[in-house]
Formats: structure tokens, sequence, C-alpha cells
């Protein structure tokens, strides 16, 4: 049964929707596909609105947000098997996020000169300016809170800050979550933990538990008790 | 500008479309009478893809799910919140309340948690069990049959257990449970603490054709576009309608106040309709008010006339006091033995397949209520605050503090899916004194004066809440797992969250048989007004350790067929 069949067998009888009702003709197909797209997420009028104030807004100057993915790629870089903060589009999250969230924008425009500061005194140049070597010098310094120096914890905060953006933002992306290996959100049926799975942990059902579960192979079968309530379907 | 005065009368006007609105508008529309429900909101359906939230995937919203807009994130079915824009509310005295609104058909029953617990023998009866508050005038007997009835319309999950308390009733199979409740299931049992499957208003099993059956998504807050979990408009407003019964729906449209005549008697609703922001009114031979405890008190108070100088029905003076809410405390662990665990689907259904209901006698404990628990974790989909200070973990279970790339990534794989969290839930003892009312001063923005809210917990809720984390601990001991934060204290009320925040808002319009202690009859009817009705959660005189929708809606089909029957009668 491939993943379009699983899908009708699941919902056979429901009164689905455009998604999840559909056989394999082309047309049908590509009703799956535009699910897919962000051609909006559920919004009611207001909250259309809004977004699209949002995004006709710009925030961080062009200077800034090359500084942003600087640091993002710091913390999340490319790696053999997986893709950079900036290939995930971390930065035009960041972007979006301080004007949705309007009391990151202190703390992050502040957070950027505080460290074009830092390297202005060090190596006479703004940070996107230094070398990689130069950067990951002032990095270093205030990316671990318990070691950093004391006259330093402004950046440590600013650099906590844009951490926790960068693993949001990346973390929830198709990249990100193909890479954290997150298999949900689709259509299925639980059928209880893998057996491998419980195996590792010296865990298992206890029988009696189990045996009042729901049998998936029955449960397109009509619901139907007895007088003391036993379900005899 | 005049009110515009609908031409039609209605047999029934129903006030609101959640849980109570839904069932009473389904019943009495079924029996053939004209109903028309007025909702606050717009039209939902889950099935309607511009409103779908359902199966998104986090990056489809710009702010990846943040709550910055709806309070539980962008893809919660809650139009509304604590806070609404235009439609303020105050506190008194330095109180707390906090009042969770859902503007929409179907109300608070699009998003809701779906846990369906049927209230026990004793919970109608508190007085005769600790002496405090009062009994209902009604037993489990008289709500019996229509929890059968709910059950086998509705559908709902779980198992027959033969607790003294915890009835049972017709269920389907629950669901497996999953690794992180079979790690708490272990340690419930390790610590004489009873687990069972959870009993949630979830189809893991045909009911009938209309309705799809559980497909394993874990997104019953946004919403079922298969219908297969329980919503007001999906399973009883929607299915009325389909069946050609006369059932109209007004929405957007605030209702102001229930409108009376000469004789005392209410012959329809005012309302405002927040498109034109005009209004107008609607007649009808009955109301049935189920706009949500707080509101339906706001109306009621609201609805002035020489004759309810206090608000209708209000001689009793009572419309608005005794209300309550659940109490709440939570606390989370993590479960080094989960670390670093195998990627597999375990989204499951929407909220707990394992939960432990109350176990002990509070005859043997310093607080007269009990409190049962709600069982979470594992690897859920992420959304905004994923990573958020992951390697802050490493202090507790060893590593570096901070960091960027890969070794990033390791902690960010390492801790997922690896939390468990507990919830209690419990029952809080009615007060007098906990109470909304008409603030003197303030309107909304369609010139509908506000409630105020004074409420205060009282020593029987915070020793509740202590007893809950302690509880916790002992549990997440016999598990392994390593709590996370500290156990709040004395100076933090033991971690109980403020009233309104389980969103259980009950007993403003409390029921009973002596109309100068109560505010309505057994059959949820006005003692002074006998052609109004309330199937909220208003008439609840106490609320359980329970959760209280299961009750709302079978209490409204009790009082629909008692207005059937009074009808048929000549008596309203």
């Amino acid at each position: 049964m491939d993943r379009r069949e699983s899908l009708k067998s699941l919902l056979v009888g429901s009164v689905a929707g455009g998604l999840v009702l559909n056989g394999c003709t082309p047309t049908e197909q590509k009703e799956i596909v535009s699910v897919d797209k962000p051609t909006g997420y559920g919004r009611t009028a207001k909250e259309k609105l809004r977004d699209e104030r949002l995004r006709n807004e710009q925030f961080f100057a062009e200077g800034e947000l090359e500084t942003l993915a600087i640091l993002c790629d710091i913390i999340l870089p490319a790696e053999a098997d997986f893709g950079s903060a900036t290939e995930a589009g971390v930065p035009e999250f960041i972007e979006f996020m301080a004007k949705d969230m309007p009391r990151h924008q202190v703390p992050l425009k502040g957070g950027l000169m505080w460290l074009d500061n830092q390297t202005n005194e060090r190596f006479n140049l703004d940070f996107k300016s230094c070398s990689p070597e130069q950067q990951l010098v002032v990095i270093d310094e205030i990316a671990y809170p318990d070691k950093a120096p004391e006259h330093l914890k402004h950046g440590v905060v600013f650099f906590s800050l844009m951490r926790n953006l960068t693993l949001t933002g990346y973390y929830t992306t198709e990249m990100g979550i193909k890479e954290l290996g997150y298999v949900g959100n689709q259509p299925n049926v639980w059928d209880g933990v893998p057996q491998d799975v419980l195996d590792e942990h010296n865990i298992s059902y206890d029988p009696e538990w189990i045996s009042r579960c729901v049998d998936q192979s029955k449960r397109m079968d009509l619901a139907k008790w007895d007088e003391e309530g036993n379900l005899i379907t | 500008m005049q009110i515009i005065e609908s031409p039609e009368t209605y047999d029934v006007i129903v006030v609101g479309s959640g849980a109570g609105g839904g069932m009473a508008s389904k019943i009495l529309a079924e029996s053939g009478l004209n109903v028309a429900v007025v909702e606050a909101g717009p039209m939902f359906d889950p099935t309607n893809d511009d409103q779908r939230t359902q199966l998104r995937w986090p990056w489809e919203s710009p702010r990846r799910g943040a709550g910055t807009v709806r309070t539980f994130g962008d893809f919660d079915s809650a139009y509304g919140g604590w806070e609404i824009e235009g439609e303020p509310y105050t506190r008194k005295d330095g109180t707390e309340f906090d009042w969770f609104r859902s503007r929409m058909l179907g109300g608070r029953t699009n998003h809701w948690g779906r846990i369906s617990l049927r209230f026990g023998p004793r919970d109608f009866k508190r007085k005769d069990t600790d002496g405090l508050g009062s009994n209902w005038p009604i037993g489990y007997e008289d709500v019996a049959p229509y929890y059968d009835k709910v059950d086998k319309l509705i559908g709902i999950f779980g198992t027959k257990e033969n607790f003294p308390n915890e009835p049972n009733g017709y269920f389907l199979p629950p669901p497996k449970p999953r690794l992180h409740e079979l790690y708490y299931i272990d340690a419930a049992r390790k610590a004489k603490i009873p687990a069972i499957p959870s009993r949630l208003s979830i189809l893991t099993k045909k009911i009938n054709n209309e309705r799809g059956v559980c497909f394993y998504c874990r997104q019953c807050s946004r919403a079922c576009m298969v219908h297969a979990d329980f919503s007001a408009g999906t399973c009883l407003i929607f299915p009325t309608q389909k069946a050609g019964k006369s059932l109209k729906v007004f929405t957007n449209a605030m209702v102001r106040e229930v409108i009376t005549n000469d004789e005392g008697k209410a012959t329809g609703v005012s309302y405002i309709n927040k498109d034109d922001r005009r209004e107008y009114s609607i007649r009808g031979k009955i109301v049935v008010l189920a706009a949500s405890a707080c509101s339906t008190a706001r109306i009621l108070l609201n609805s002035k006339t020489s004759q309810f100088s206090n608000g209708m029905g209000n001689g009793s003076g009572l419309v608005g006091k005794y209300l309550h809410d659940s109490t709440g405390a939570s606390r989370a662990a993590m479960v080094p033995a989960m670390f670093n665990r195998k990627m597999y689907n375990e989204d499951g259904v929407g909220g707990m397949h394992v939960y432990t209901p109350w176990w002990l006698d509070n005859n043997k404990l310093d607080f007269p209520r009990g409190y049962h628990m709600e069982i979470w974790g594992g690897m859920g989909m992420p959304s905004y605050g994923f990573g958020f200070n992951v390697s802050d973990l490493n202090e507790q279970f060893g590593g570096t503090v901070g960091g960027y790339g890969t070794k990033l990534r390791e902690d960010v794989k390492k801790y997922y899916g690896a939390i468990v969290g507990i919830s209690g839930r419990g029952e809080s003892v009615p007060q007098l004194d906990n109470y909304c009312e008409i603030d003197p001063e303030l309107v909304d923005e369609y010139g509908i004066p506000v409630l105020r809210f004074h409420y205060k917990w009282t020593e029987y809720e915070r020793a509740q809440a202590k007893h809950m984390h302690n509880t916790f601990e002992q549990i997440f001991e016999a598990m392994g797992a390593q709590p996370l934060g500290e156990k709040p204290g004395k100076d933090q009320d033991h971690g109980l969250l403020a009233p309104g925040r389980i969103i259980h808002e009950v007993g403003t319009t409390r029921m009973g048989d002596d109309p100068a202690k109560s505010v309505v009859n057994k059959f949820q009817q006005l003692h002074e007004v006998d052609n109004v009705f309330v199937v909220d959660g208003g008439p609840f005189v106490s609320q359980a350790d329970k959760n209280p929708t299961w009750t709302i809606l079978a209490l409204a089909w009790r009082t629909s067929d008692y207005i059937i029957d009074q009808l048929n009668k000549q008596n309203i």
C-alpha cells in the first residue's frame, strides 16, 4: 500500500476536505502538492493583515543582516551531512521575529553594535569585516556562559539570544526537521512502541493493559456495546 | 440608530455554540423546534482549508507557530485567548483571575484537551463527604443515563476500571501507551499510585458513517479535519443542520442582554453584530444561555429591568458568585535513559494515552479535595522555542554549557524527546467571595459593560498544590528521571497557577432547590424566569477533580429533554 492509498484507507467514510480524500489522477496529485506550499496557514483576516504588515516592514539594516548571517553560520555551520543556518533562511526568520516580538529589537540591534565595538577596539574593524579567526576570538569569549569573564556578560546574553533564535529558526524548517529526524505530522496508525525500542529500554507492555487497547485491524468496524458497556465489535 | 428586529420568532434561542449550546441546539432542533444559535465569533469548520491548521508544518508560519498572535500558538484552534482586543475585563482588590474566551463557532471545544471524565457519585455530594460547600440537588444516578448517551453519540476511549468515583462508560478502546508513558506507568506502580488508560473524546474506532477515525497526528488542539475528535460544531451543530433540522446560526453576534416583557418572561435577546456594529434583536419563546459560565453571568447581570433591578434571575444575589476553576500545577523532568533516542513516529492522539485519577483519601490529608494527573512528553513537532537554552541542560547532565557548531547539534539530539511532564488538575472549594460582577465604569468596544473579577485561592488549594509537587517528585524518582528547575515553595503558592488558567470556569449560576441559595433549579431553569435556562458550566455546584465538558454535555442534554417535556405539557 503506498502512502496515498494508506491515507485513503484511514479516512474512508470521513468528511475530509481537499487534502486527504484523493485518488491517483494527476490533477488530484497536484492538490496534495499545493497543500505543502505556504499559501496560507489557517489565518483569520485580521491575522493575515498583521503578517502582511510585518513582512512589509524592514527592521535590520543591510549591514546588520550580514553580521546576523555570520553569527547564524557560526552557530550552525554547514557540515558534511547538514546545511547551514543561512541555507535554512534563519536570518530572514530573525528579521521577522524582531518585528513580531518587539522585545527582541533592542537586545538584537544593541548586541550587534556591542559586537562591532569589541572588534573595533581589538582589531579596528567592525565584526563582519574581521577574518573568521578574529571573529572567533570574540565569540569564544562570549559563547560559554560559565567561563566568560564578568565584563563580557553583555555579550554572553546577546550570543545566548542569537543561539536560541538560530536553533529554533533552523530546527523548524524542513531541513532542520529532517536533520532532527522527527517523522510525524502525517496520517498514520499508532500501534505502540516498536519492539526494538522496547528491547533497548528493557521495558515491555503489560499484557493485560495491551489486551484492552485498540485492535487497529478493527478500527473501521462500527463500535457496538452490550448492555454492560463492553465493546463487542 | 434603532434596534433592528428580526422578523422571525424562534422557539428557542441558544446563546453560545460550545459544548452546552451545541448539545442543546442539537437536541432541541431534532425534536422539531425552530432553533437559533447566537455565537459571538465567526463560523469555524476545520474542513475549511482556509481555516485549517492541522498537518501544517512549523515553517508555514513566519513565526514558526509562536504564541504572539494566538495564546497557544499559531496552529491552535482558539480565536481569542486570555486577552481579546476590544473586550477587556478587570480585577478587583489586587486579586487574580485570567479569563480565557474563544470567539468562534464551537468555542473552546475546538482546541480543548478532549479529556472527558464523568463526575462520580461523590462529586455531586461533596458537603456530605467533607462538610464544605454544598451538595448538588441531583446525584450521579440523575446524570448517568445522559453520560451513557453522550458516550455513544460523541465517542470516547477509555477502559472500565470499576473505581468507585471514576464511573465506567461506553468506551472505545484506548491507544497503546507511548515510551514516556510506559516509563510513567512503571514509576507510578513502584510508587503505589494508579495509572490507567486516559479517557478522551477521540475516535479510535468508527462510531458512525459521518465522522472519520483518528489518524494519530497528536493535533486535536488544531481541530480535526476528519471530525475524529469532539467539537460542538463538527459533532453537534453541523450534523443537525445536515439532517435538515431547523437550526439557524447567527455568527459574530455578541449578545448584550435577555429581553423580557412586563410579566417578567423572556421574549428574546439583543445582540451587537460585530460586522456592522449595529444592534439587533431576535425574538424567541425560550432562551437557553450557554455563553460560558462568566459570559452567561455577564448577560444576566446586564439584563436589568424594573423587575430585575439586580439583573435577571438574581434575586438571590448569587449570579456571578461561587466562581471557581480547577487548580493546576506542573513539573517537567528529563529521563536520562531516553537520551539520544531512536526516532520513529510516536505522535499518537492529541494528549495523553495514560493518566492517574485521584487515588487517596482526603480524610487522611491536610486538604479536602483531590486531583488527577496528566502525563505529557516525548517527541513533539518542533515549533518556536525549540532548542532554547538546550545546552543549559548540560549543567545538570554533564557537558559544556553554551558553545556553537557540531556540539550544539549533538546537544539538541541528545535531549530531544527525553522530557516527561506531569500536570496536576484538582478540585477547589467554591467560595461565595470568589466572583465576577459588572464593572461599574468600563464597557467593551460594543458598549456592553464588562466583567470585574475577584478571586483568591484558599489554603486548601495551596496545600493541594504542595501535595501535587511532592507526588511529581516521588514519581520522577521512581522513574529515574531528574526534575527540571526548583520545586516551587510557599512563597510561590507551591506552583499553584492563577485562577482561570485551567480554563474550567464554573459555578456562577449555581444549581439548587432553594431559590434563596441558588440561581437555577435542578433542570438548570432560572428560579425566577421559567423560560430561561443555563447549560454551560455556570450551574455547577462544585467542580470535581475532573474536566467539566462531559458533565456540561450530559446536563445540557438533560435540560433539553426537560424543555421538550415542559413544552409538551404546556408548562412554559
